[in-house]
């Protein structure tokens, strides 16, 4: 009896420190984590889709909140006019989380472009995802009230072959993109505006 | 006869040379020594978690009950594993990308949990750190030369670490790269002729 309640006690204090480190560590890398991310991951995919643009969109971005989290957007400038935002959304893939930024063009709400930033997909499978822009590239062109699929599901996204759960996660990212963006669309505007000056 | 903490180092360093003389972990072995710096990143990753998880182990072996040992060693590996995964994504963004799930595996790693279990359970704490550090190391070594011959003959040229790098292909221009060899069965093979000329070293 008394060794049953020592195991007990051994593995509960054991896991409630390692939960306690492992939240102190998460919380003091958070900003650098975020920060290198946008170095070397969302930087690239948000200059694809921004190609062009006279203005950095790293650097003229704003955040917008959406419950409890913050939305991050890019702002691209074309023609002399602050027009198109970048911002990310999320699936949930095969490994893990993918995420896509999007590019939306405010005046006509048609998508620029796409890119995956973040994923933990299988090498050579749903890792094609983001090396090969055959599946992104679908995505240009397509209006935010569109409704996306894979094929394989009545939707009009041919999937990457051998990754459908990867493709059908790209998807989703993208749907979950333009909700936010057909929700957050007035204050979009207004923040773009500062931007535009 | 006991062995000194020095012997308890540099055992890792040939005798007990993990892959090759225990032939164990062989899962990120294979899988991500396709250049040198991803066969030394993971291995300094490694390393970090053996210290860490002996030193712990071996710290807390008198409070540990036997029956419920693993479960511990586990979630302090698996501690230790997040940790060095959050500061790998905070300070070297690229070598996260390129290692990716191999990083969360570590905790399965039979090495780490190995030693764990037939060392630091049952050793000095100074003994332990000896033997972790040794057998990371060890680990690390290995890596990075199987990832050096790999990405020698399979690319023609060697990324030792940052800037640092060799290309074979200025010594000799008629080299073609044998781009199998960074492979996945160019990978067994490499390790097979690799164990193949360590053994015939010997002790």
């Amino acid at each position: 009896m008394n060794d049953m309640i020592k195991m007990v006690v051994v593995l509960t204090v054991l896991s409630s420190v390692a939960g306690g480190v492992l939240a102190a560590v998460n919380k003091g890398t958070a900003s650098q984590i975020e920060a290198q991310q946008l170095t070397f991951v969302k930087g690239p995919a948000i200059k694809a889709i921004l190609a062009g643009s006279s203005i950095d969109p790293i650097v003229n971005r704003f955040k917008i909140a959406d419950g409890e989290t913050e939305q991050s957007f890019f702002v691209g400038k074309f023609d002399g006019k602050a027009n198109t935002v970048a911002f990310e959304g999320f699936g949930k893939g095969f490994g893990g989380d993918i995420g896509v930024m999007v590019g939306v063009n405010i005046e006509d709400d048609k998508l620029v472009g796409a890119a995956v930033t973040v994923h933990t997909e299988t090498p050579g499978l749903g890792a094609k995802a983001k090396d090969d822009p055959g599946l992104v590239s679908q995505f240009k062109g397509l209006s935010v009230t569109d409704p996306v699929g894979v094929t394989k599901d009545g939707g009009q996204i041919t999937a990457i072959s051998g990754a459908t759960i990867t493709s059908r996660a790209v998807c989703d990212a993208v749907v979950q993109a333009m909700n936010s963006y057909q929700k957050m669309k007035p204050q979009i505007q207004e923040e773009i505006q500062k931007v535009g000056k | 006869m006991p062995k000194t903490i020095v012997q308890e180092f540099t055992k890792g360093l040939w005798e007990e040379l993990p892959p090759f003389r225990l032939v164990l972990g062989l899962c990120p072995v294979l899988g991500v020594t396709t250049s040198m710096e991803n066969g030394l990143g993971m291995g300094i990753a490694t390393t970090f978690v053996l210290f860490g998880s002996n030193f712990l182990v071996s710290m807390l072996r008198s409070i540990i009950p036997q029956k419920v040992r693993i479960a511990c060693f586990i979630i302090i590996i698996a501690a230790f594993v997040t940790i060095v995964e959050l500061l790998m994504q905070a300070y070297a963004y690229p070598l996260y990308l390129k290692l990716g799930v191999f990083i969360p595996l570590i905790v399965v790693n039979c090495i780490v949990l190995g030693r764990a279990e037939a060392f630091a359970y049952k050793n000095k704490v100074s003994y332990s750190i000896a033997d972790g550090l040794g057998i990371g190391i060890g680990f690390t070594l290995s890596l990075g030369a199987l990832g050096a011959v790999r990405e020698l003959i399979g690319n023609g040229s060697v990324t030792v670490w940052g800037d640092v790098s060799y290309n074979l292909l200025t010594a000799f221009p008629s080299y073609q790269p044998f781009s199998f060899m960074v492979q996945a069965p160019g990978a067994f093979i490499c390790l097979g002729l690799m164990l193949c000329v360590i053994n015939a070293v010997g002790d």
